[in-house]
């Protein structure tokens, strides 16, 4: 495995202030109605890069909050979610924990509509983006998308582009080109914590790249289309524990812009990144609350059982 | 990025213009149309291929033109038995000859061929498959025919006493030398397929064999023969398919006489080499009788490799669902390899 | 390894008795000796094809029209020109039509049709096309556009015979293939909130095309050496014609009528035509080859 040398900074400040549980930023509820107007990818989130006009708080664009409602899932007649009631907070990162096959990663593709992509599959209830309804028949399944950002667990950066069309290509896919290219991009890299690795052979295939920096790539490109929302679906499963490190560094800096909603089997992860922790068991949810709460003094005893490593 | 705002205000915000939907639509009804349209067309071409063939059959009836004896453009009698025998007799000769040969290159290529061999190996024998019919219907004729002669006029004097392959004279154009060259058309692709199937047999399967102590050919006789063996039945008869419908070296070959012959080594005609031969002068129930040969042959081939289809499919989707990682690769390649066949 | 003293070799016990090595040296012998087989047909025809072929090719044989006496033993016969120009005329038209259909019916099978009843129902046809002969193909044409038309043969209508038998090759090759492009691929372009028409497009056909392009010329090449669909939809001609509309000439069908032709004279024709067919398709699976291994979809 390659290690990199050069990462970004991250400063402890963050770390700290994690276990701080509903640590909502101030900005948040002003922001959420203030869209609608085109918004601009800010220049940096990283604490070291060159200083943006505005200076910090002020120019963070704030995620929006997602509720499910009654959401069921199906994979033909299998029923792999079972009607779950959650709500992931604005700006925080909650983390969806839980023993295999218990419907979280089906959960979050539903999310953003990627679980209708499987044939035969389908999801019934409702998803609230910010108070509407993602499933509603008057929206477009593409706008979900570009609005709800997805990670894979595999990094998978498109074969046949360079590490600039890679991120470049949610914006030329989607039509939505604004501004400078390059600047997108390269803003999308800064943020992605990659930008110092790469800036000298943008042109290179992005396949070229190690494991972590081909995640990254992936978290940059979906940054690139300036979501509101960020999927990770085991983000880091394929990776080596230093470029995992990596990724939840940047977990941390992104929740600034975007809402996160993470699935994750590493249940030291969750407890590194997360604000909030969701427990899963069955399709159904048992238990969701601030993250420390979760792993310290869960309500349910099979919260207690699995977190302590009695199951899964 | 005009996604979510206030909830309930305005024009729906998660939602696209009409216009930047309408690519996807054009895009997926235009595709969808066009499947339709092969469709369309096969059913198309299928009906008027019945309609051109029925003054033919309504003449001498559905079973009386495809199982009468007398083929005789002359009298205008039309049956199509001499033509259906000696379709039958010279692709099942080509079985005989060419799966056995074809299975034990495929053998050799995946269990016993040092590994640098392989893939030159493979080639070779896929490059029978790239020598156009013709090719092989002109050397068959002017080489591979009169140097056999001899050697089948010895065997068929040798084993007068045997029905069907003894006595007679043997003429250059005949069953056999038409039943080999077709042993060699069909080698590649059935010698394909079973190596396809063959690499898809787990490892484990073939190293629990060599680890109680079996010798390479009882490996390959336990492991990987089983294993393979629907696979290889359904490669052998897509190769029969090929065998019936072959048609410009059986033409040249087997001498197009329309008469039930009694000999191996005797002229003959099949479903394929009638339309080709007696087409270009054909005129009325006489070319109905030759569209009506057509659908027979259509009909034989389809029936053959629907079942060919059903086995070789059966044994990839066997390994693509029990299979992992290279199993499923295997299996991937099987089904390209059955598509191109 | 010796047969006896089996307490002074502990593992003579499990040794191999001479009787099931013989059997294995016996069915090995067996086996190589029938791939030797498989492999001398191949020698042969190649062998043969130069022999022959070789001494029949020269200048005049690539830039005359087979148009010459046929009756005396040393008049001029005349080359093949238009066989190799009408092929060439022939087999581009019907990639023209099979190419572009068959990749596109591909497209709707693996991101529109999947597994619906529908497309199920096109794989079948598209199975059955495979499967038919190739001279009911040119029945097929025939029926469709000789039957009936008043006009007679043309060599479009050679290519449409041509682009039927090539079309099933092209729509399964491409659909294997496409099928190998990763899920992960089209989902991650489809997070980022692409349309599905520039997911194909950008996506998955740039990384499908290397492999695509192996399954394409594989069919060309198997029309390119095609007889009997042509023996009555084209027609063979004797002069070089560059009008698709008018009878047109090829050198599959070329061969085949100095093969089968009463004048032995022509024989030699044949060989030299049948070694330019071959050294072209040998051609086309060679670049096939090579395309495959560029292609990223193993």
């Amino acid at each position: 495995m390659m290690i990199e040398g050069s990462g970004p900074e991250v400063t402890d400040r963050e770390r700290d202030s994690r276990s701080e549980v509903g640590d909502r930023p101030a900005e948040t509820a002003g922001g959420a109605s203030q869209s609608g107007t085109p918004r601009i990818t800010p220049p940096s989130l990283s604490q070291p890069s060159p200083p943006t006009p505005n200076g910090g708080g002020a120019e963070q664009t704030p995620g929006l909050s997602i509720a499910l409602e009654q959401l069921r899932a199906f994979y033909g007649p299998a029923e792999a979610v079972r009607g779950l009631d959650l709500e992931f907070h604005a700006n925080q990162v909650t983390a969806i924990i839980g023993p295999s096959g218990c419907g979280k990663s089906t959960m979050i593709r539903c999310i953003n509509r990627m679980h209708e992509e499987i044939p035969g599959a389908r999801a019934e209830g409702r998803v609230m983006l910010e108070g509407l309804d993602v499933y509603d028949p008057s929206v477009d399944v593409v706008a979900v998308r570009r609005a709800i950002g997805m990670v894979f667990q595999k990094p998978n950066p498109f074969p046949t582009m360079s590490i600039f069309d890679n991120v470049a290509a949610g914006p030329r896919l989607t039509s939505s080109r604004r501004g400078d290219l390059r600047e997108t991009v390269e803003s999308a890299l800064r943020s992605a914590g990659l930008w110092e690795e790469v800036a000298d052979r943008l042109d290179e295939p992005g396949a070229g790249l190690s494991g972590g920096q081909q995640q990254r790539l992936c978290i940059a490109r979906s940054l690139a289309v300036d979501p509101d929302v960020i999927l990770m679906d085991e983000p880091c499963s394929a990776l080596d524990p230093i470029a995992t490190l990596k990724i939840e560094e940047l977990i941390d800096q992104l929740k600034r812009r975007v809402t996160i909603v993470i699935v994750t089997h590493n249940m030291q992860q969750a407890a590194r990144v997360a604000d909030r922790t969701a427990f899963m068991l069955d399709g159904r949810l048992v238990e969701v609350g601030p993250t420390q709460e979760i792993f310290t003094t869960p309500h349910d005893p099979r919260t207690e059982e699995y977190v302590t490593g009695k199951f899964g | 990025m005009e996604a979510a705002s206030v909830p309930g205000g305005g024009r729906s915000v998660l939602g696209r213009s009409p216009l930047a939907r309408l690519p996807d639509r054009v895009l997926r009804y235009g595709l969808t149309a066009l499947a339709a349209a092969i469709l369309a067309l096969i059913a198309y071409f299928f009906v008027r291929l019945v309609g051109q063939a029925g003054p033919a059959f309504e003449k001498f009836g559905v079973l009386g033109f495809t199982f009468g004896s007398e083929w005789n453009v002359n009298a205008e009698h039309f049956g199509a038995l001499p033509l259906l025998v000696g379709t039958l007799i010279t692709a099942g000769l080509a079985l005989l000859i060419g799966v056995p040969v074809a299975v034990a290159a495929a053998i050799y290529a995946t269990e016993l061929c040092p590994a640098r061999l392989r893939a030159p190996l493979t080639l070779l024998v896929e490059l029978l498959a790239a020598v156009p019919s013709v090719v092989y219907g002109l050397w068959g004729i002017f080489v591979l025919a009169p140097k056999l002669q001899p050697a089948e006029q010895w065997l068929a004097s040798k084993l007068s006493f045997v029905p069907f392959i003894g006595g007679g004279l043997v003429t250059i154009p005949n069953y056999f030398i038409t039943g080999l060259v077709l042993a060699i058309m069909i080698l590649p692709i059935v010698s394909a397929i079973s190596r396809e199937v063959m690499a898809t047999v787990p490892a484990d399967h073939k190293e629990a064999a060599l680890g109680l102590g079996a010798t390479r050919w009882e490996m390959i006789r336990t492991a990987v023969l089983p294993f393979s063996r629907s696979g290889i039945v359904g490669g052998a008869m897509l190769g029969l398919g090929r065998a019936l419908g072959e048609t410009i070296a059986v033409t040249i070959l087997i001498g197009n006489a329309p008469k039930l012959s009694s000999h191996l080594f005797e002229q003959g005609y099949s479903l394929a080499a009638v339309i080709a031969n007696e087409f270009g002068e054909a005129q009325g129930l006489h070319r109905n009788a030759l569209f009506a040969a057509g659908l027979v042959l259509f009909v034989l081939t389809l029936l053959v490799n629907g079942v060919a289809r059903g086995l070789v499919l059966r044994a990839a989707r066997g390994r693509l669902v029990h299979g992992t990682g290279d199993g499923g690769d295997a299996g991937a390649r099987l089904a390209e390899t059955v598509a191109g066949a | 390894m010796s047969a006896h003293g089996s307490s002074a070799q502990p593992l003579a016990r499990f040794a191999v008795s001479p009787a099931r090595r013989r059997r294995d040296l016996f069915a090995r012998t067996a086996i190589l000796s029938a791939t030797v087989l498989a492999l001398i047909p191949l020698v042969l025809i190649v062998y043969y094809l130069l022999r022959k072929g070789l001494g029949s090719w020269s200048t005049s044989f690539f830039t005359t029209d087979p148009t010459g006496n046929t009756f005396f033993k040393n008049s001029n016969i005349g080359g093949i020109k238009s066989a190799i120009l009408g092929t060439l005329e022939i087999v581009a038209l019907a990639s023209a039509m099979a190419i572009p259909i068959g990749i596109c019916v591909a497209i709707w099978l693996v991101e529109y049709g999947r597994n619906s009843r529908f497309a199920h129902t096109v794989r079948f046809a598209v199975d059955v096309l495979t499967g038919v002969p190739s001279i009911v193909f040119g029945l097929f044409i025939y029926i469709a556009l000789v039957v009936g038309t008043g006009s007679t043969y043309a060599g479009y209508k050679g290519s449409c015979a041509l682009a039927l038998l090539m079309l099933p090759v092209v729509i399964r090759s491409a659909e294997v293939i496409l099928l190998l492009v990763p899920s992960g691929l089209r989902e991650s372009a489809l997070a980022l909130g692409a349309p599905r028409w520039r997911v194909i497009f950008s996506i998955v056909l740039p990384t499908a095309l290397p492999g695509m392009l192996t399954g394409v010329l594989l069919a060309v090449a198997r029309a390119g050496g095609e007889t009997a669909p042509l023996l009555f939809t084209a027609g063979a001609t004797l002069r070089t014609n560059f009008n698709l509309d008018q009878f047109t000439n090829s050198l599959p069908v070329q061969i085949y009528s100095d093969v089968t032709s009463p004048t032995t004279s022509v024989e030699h024709r044949a060989w030299g035509a049948a070694l330019t067919l071959v050294s072209i398709i040998l051609l086309l699976n060679v670049i096939a080859r090579l395309a495959s291994r560029r292609s990223r979809l193993g």
